[in-house]
């Protein structure tokens, strides 16, 4: 449980003047449910798109899966899955299409494919819908789906980005059972949310104002260190201050 | 005297398959902040699109401001502000041109109405030359709902204003539509956020194109019959699991620190039981109290029914 898998030092990244994302340092465990939270505007998609290897920093080191965030980019993004509210399969494709897509660009072979889709769709109760078109699935089922899809390849991290918007009560809590039988089996999860009661799931969050981290620690020392009775009060009283608001 | 009536609506897609909104009716009286509450898929944008005129229903009726959407849409389309869920300004617009071209659409100006959107507008006017696609998400949130109001509409539809915003800026927009209720002006907001439900006076619990529930959020939760309760011990994701197979367990979901149950068996050696046997399984800090059900869990229930 105590292997590091994600390890920023001064992470930073600057369009023209403004800095986007300011010296960001923390490290994550593997198996660790770590949210990663902030307003809107805050930095939160610069910094994920800078850990899974999509965007160069500016400056500052970081190393995810044990890989230089600079140089082995292409080893970062095979040792990461990713999923997010907006894309995360492709609607005019199948079930089982999407499995076997997917599965492949991660270089599964066939037979694994095979066996992995055979648990998976077991797992989620698809049986009868291997042979859907995605766009008919309603979102909590696809959003499920996404999920197992990005962890198809085992990866070390998995980077979900606002995974259950939209989605109802019940499915939101399922999700997260996904959530949790994952980190068990020691896959370290990412995670972003807008409910404030999934912040409570995370074994350690991190609130992200105005490009920089103002507050890093588990739910319940937060809740302490702001006086706090919820995670809702804790991201208040941190977020009201940020000057940055947006997207 | 109410200003939308809903009659039986019905609505399908796809010729018939899908069946967006199953047989729903209800009314909102005149300055009501009332609110459609359910998930993605649930029949709310439908609605919407129904009372604004800009989709037919199948069968039923519906009126706003006592004027038929079939018969008399050219009415309503006069009178009512609409804000899609997704960002329907022109982009290659500015802030100003935006909501002139409103303004100007609906044969009024910006000063004309100008009182009714200041409070919001000023929060954008620094950026009134930018054009409306390179705003920030929250800007144009702001943005839309002054173009929603320019004219001055007896009747505002907003469909999920708040959908990926942050807890601060959802705040602050709850905040301008208490102040937009006082000028009189009847609200329908959707939401999938169940903790603004009760930020409404009056809510329908949607899922699967059905009204599941409709009244004041108060009364609502009044309706949940059971007591329940709020646990937590050292480990909460065994917690969930061992508490799921307890007998003594007639539900049990995640709520954030706690989980939320309700034992088969209202009557007190159940509470000792429990503890007994949680005791036994080495778990330590335990807590449980009694607490008052939210719309979040009246939700839950009314899904599992």
């Amino acid at each position: 449980m105590n292997e590091i898998v994600i390890k920023t030092d001064k992470l930073t990244k600057r369009f023209g003047n403004f800095i986007a994302a300011n010296e960001i340092t923390f490290e994550v465990k593997a198996g660790e449910i770590f949210g990663f939270l902030g307003a809107n505007g805050a930095g939160k998609t610069t910094a994920m798109r800078m850990l899974c290897g999509l965007s160069k920093p500016s400056s500052g080191n970081a190393t995810i899966a044990g890989f230089d965030i600079y140089k082995e980019t292409e080893k970062i993004k095979k040792n990461i899955g990713y999923m997010s509210q907006k894309f995360s399969l492709y609607e005019d494709l199948t079930v089982i299409e999407n499995i076997r897509f997917f599965g492949g660009i991660y270089g599964i072979s066939d037979k694994q494919i095979n066996e992995k889709s055979n648990t998976l769709i077991e797992q989620l109760g698809l049986k009868n819908e291997t042979k859907k078109l995605v766009a008919s699935l309603p979102l909590g089922w696809k959003q499920k789906l996404a999920f197992s899809v990005a962890i198809l390849h085992e990866p070390k991290i998995v980077f979900l980005d606002e995974p259950t918007g939209g989605v109802d009560p019940v499915t939101r809590r399922q999700f997260w059972d996904l959530i949790y039988s994952a980190s068990d089996r020691g896959i370290t999860i990412f995670v972003t949310t807008h409910y404030m009661d999934e912040a409570e799931y995370c074994n350690r969050i991190s609130m992200m104002v105005d490009g920089v981290i103002k507050a890093l620690d588990t739910p319940t020392n937060l809740k302490k260190q702001f006086s706090a009775d919820s995670m809702d009060e804790v991201f208040f009283e941190l977020a009201r201050g940020a000057k940055r608001k947006g997207d | 005297m109410s200003d939308v009536i809903l009659n039986n609506i019905c609505k399908t897609y796809n010729k018939g398959i899908v069946l967006a909104v199953d047989d729903v009716s209800f009314s909102v009286g005149k300055g009501e902040l009332f609110g459609l509450i359910g998930p993605d898929g649930a029949g709310k944008t439908s609605i919407f699109r129904i009372l604004t005129t800009l989709l037919l229903a199948d069968s039923g009726s519906a009126s706003v401001n006592g004027y038929d959407v079939v018969n008399d849409y050219k009415k309503i389309r006069q009178h009512v502000g609409y804000m899609p869920g997704k960002f329907s300004l022109y982009q290659d617009l500015t802030v100003e041109e935006n909501l002139k071209f409103f303004a100007t659409v609906f044969n009024t100006t910006i000063e004309a109405n100008y009182e009714l959107i200041k409070e919001i507008y000023i929060q954008i006017e620094p950026f009134k030359k930018r054009r409306a696609g390179k705003l920030s998400g929250g800007m144009k949130q702001k943005l839309a709902l002054c173009c929603a109001l320019i004219h001055r509409p007896t009747v505002l539809f907003l469909d999920e204003p708040t959908t990926g915003v942050d807890t601060v800026s959802r705040k602050e927009f709850w905040d301008m539509l208490k102040r937009l209720k006082q000028e009189g002006i009847t609200i329908l907001v959707s939401t999938p956020y169940m903790d603004e439900a009760t930020l409404c006076e009056r809510i329908a619990l949607m899922q699967d194109g059905k009204i599941m529930s409709i009244d004041t959020p108060k009364n609502i939760t009044k309706q949940y019959a059971e007591i329940l309760y709020a646990i937590k011990a050292s480990n909460m994701s065994h917690l969930l699991s061992d508490l799921r197979l307890n007998k003594l367990i007639r539900s049990c979901n995640a709520f954030g620190e706690y989980h939320h149950i309700t034992f088969n068996d209202d009557l007190k050696n159940s509470k000792s039981e429990l503890l007994n046997y949680l005791k036994s399984k080495n778990y330590i800090s335990i807590e449980i109290k009694q607490v008052a059900p939210t719309i979040e869990d009246c939700f839950i229930k009314l899904m599992n029914k």
